[in-house]
């Protein structure tokens, strides 16, 4: 009798210990960034672009890279939303619940989802090659577009899905087409979820690296121009870090600390919206 | 019936986006394959792959200790992160109380979104140094800090929301049922969750770690920035090692000036990307099987 008791504390102690592990891991790298990035941040940073080059610059900041992985990410997202809303809005409305293409193009995107973004950046690069494009934003936004397609649709899908179908055969009995029902209940319904599927694959375009390594190259100067190179925050912190400069590793400190709030904001956000919204739901 | 034309319109030509968008698979492994050809009708496939001596310029193309460096690198972090998860997945979903798991989701979402970059910045300048100073010496091995077991820990606290978020749905889909009929013939809740529990969820957990295992193997710029990148085969897990993706995304700027370069870098590519498929194809099947069933 004694010795199960001993082993449901045995493991009870580990589980509660190995949660605390995960947890800390978490709090112990969000306070080493900030407390690595703090002493390194000054106005310069997110205000400037960098002088002297990213490699030498001890001065300036990184304010080409936060503009262009705004505007590298944000095309990325628009594009994969007008591809993601059809594909969503066609496996939901107009096929059936139970049809062999629609569950094989969610297979597919699940596949997707998973596959390496460095796998994305090199098949970029030879699309890039193909069509006779240099390393320019352009390029950069097709990788990433590619990139965060599949998460984007399979999340919208997911809260789509959750929309019940009693709601759409209301709008059916009205006389409303399979268009029209998709348009203005479906998505309305689903709205919310929509808004944070967005902005999760907008927070997974911003922070990746290595699908844009090839495909935007890198640029000192602000350049909204599409055919032009473009500085991106992530490999603005991976060339600072490799300066042998200790002034320019500090950069990379607080270009560490201005991604992650970034994507801490993002992620905020998206609980506010998730529990605002949540009232104009029928239900 | 202008409006039953427009219903009609909009289903043709979204069936055919939703069409296009199941071939982008295929598109992929095509033209990474047509890039990858010149090498391939060069030499045999297992001189590639099993060849040792990595020589662009003398054209040795031996990816054997790039395959060799992710293979460590991914089994280090799988070994670390599988434990922890599991004990925290039955931690969450069958002991500690409901405001818990609920407090515990956002938590692990953020950890998910935090992007590589950052994590190979945190293991540059806290995991290395550890390593380097406490951790290898402690061991008796002299290590620049560099090295897999570096890449392993921050790997494993980057593939933690994967492993524990899918673990954490297959363990919620067991019916209540089967735990209350183990607990009334008098079973304790561990020897529940160890008999009745955790061999129903099985499969799934077994495809949540595959899935984790597969982010692991392509996952770039953390590993990139921490394991040292010395085209070696790894001996210990002090030693450096150079990882596939960490190949391809540090010559792409060489790469189209040597002869075949090119060519070899996208075959590490289409290996990254066939490996992958194959892992995440068979996790899948599992969970959506778990998920029809429950259903």
């Amino acid at each position: 009798m004694d010795g199960r008791r001993l082993e449901e504390n045995f493991f009870k102690g580990l589980m509660i210990l190995s949660s605390l592990v995960i947890f800390f891991s978490l709090v112990l790298i969000l306070a080493d960034i900030l407390i690595k990035g703090l002493p390194a941040m000054n106005w310069a940073m997110i205000t400037q672009s960098p002088k002297g080059g990213f490699y030498m610059g001890k001065q300036g900041g990184v304010l080409n890279a936060i503009v262009g992985s705004s505007v590298l990410a944000g095309g990325a997202t628009v594009i994969s939303f007008l591809l993601s809303l059809p594909v969503v809005l066609y496996l939901n409305v107009y096929l059936k619940r139970n049809s062999r293409f629609g569950a094989f193009i969610r297979f597919s995107l699940d596949v997707l989802w998973g596959i390496p973004s460095i796998v994305y950046g090199a098949f970029g690069f030879t699309l890039m090659l193909m069509f006779g494009l240099q390393a320019s934003l352009l390029a950069g936004i097709i990788a990433v577009s590619l990139l965060i397609f599949p998460i984007m649709s399979r999340a919208m899908d997911e809260v789509v899905k959750m929309v019940p179908v009693e709601l759409l055969e209301t709008s059916y009995s009205l006389g409303a087409t399979r268009l029209e029902s998709g348009l203005k209940v479906v998505l309305r319904q689903a709205l919310p979820g929509i808004l944070t599927s967005v902005l999760i694959a907008f927070g997974r375009g911003i922070g990746d690296a290595a699908s844009v390594i090839f495909t935007a190259g890198f640029s000192d100067y602000i350049s909204f121009s599409l055919f032009r190179p473009v500085a991106t925050l992530p490999l603005a912190i991976f060339y600072q870090l490799g300066t042998p400069f200790p002034e320019v590793q500090n950069r990379a400190y607080a270009s560490s600390l201005i991604l992650t709030m970034i994507i801490v904001l993002i992620s905020v956000v998206t609980r506010v919206i998730t529990r605002r919204f949540r009232g104009y739901i029928v239900k | 019936m202008n409006r039953l034309l427009k219903d009609k319109l909009a289903g043709k030509s979204m069936m055919v986006l939703t069409g296009l968008s199941g071939l982008l698979l295929f598109v992929m492994i095509a033209a990474l394959y047509a890039k990858s050809r010149p090498i391939l009708a060069l030499k045999p496939i297992s001189q590639l792959l099993l060849g040792t001596s990595w020589g662009p310029s003398r054209g040795e193309f031996g990816f054997l200790p790039f395959i060799a460096g992710t293979l460590w690198v991914t089994g280090a972090a799988v070994i670390i992160a599988v434990p922890l998860c599991l004990l925290t997945s039955i931690y969450l979903s069958e002991y500690c109380p409901r405001w818990l798991k609920e407090w515990a989701k956002p938590p692990i979402d953020l950890l998910a979104g935090i992007p590589s970059v950052v994590y190979g910045v945190w293991g540059v300048v806290v995991v290395v140094p550890i390593i380097k100073d406490r951790i290898g010496p402690w061991f008796g091995s002299f290590t620049t800090g560099y090295s897999v077991l570096a890449g392993g820990i921050v790997l494993a606290i980057m593939i933690f929301p994967v492993i524990i978020h899918i673990s954490l749905e297959v363990l919620s889909a067991v019916k209540f049922e089967t735990r209350e009929v183990s607990l009334a013939l008098g079973a304790t809740k561990w020897q529940t969750v160890k008999f009745v529990v955790l061999r129903k969820a099985l499969p799934g957990i077994l495809a949540a770690v595959v899935l984790g295992l597969s982010r692991a193997f392509g996952e770039t710029m953390a590993v990139l920035m921490v394991t040292g990148n010395v085209a070696r085969l790894p001996r210990s897990v002090f030693d450096p090692a150079y990882t596939l993706p960490a190949l391809i995304a540090n010559n792409y700027g060489e790469m189209l000036s040597i002869p075949l370069y090119d060519s070899a870098l996208l075959l590490a590519s289409l290996i990254l990307l066939l490996v992958t498929l194959v892992f995440n194809i068979l996790s899948q099947l599992v969970l959506s099987r778990l998920e029809r069933r429950t259903v």
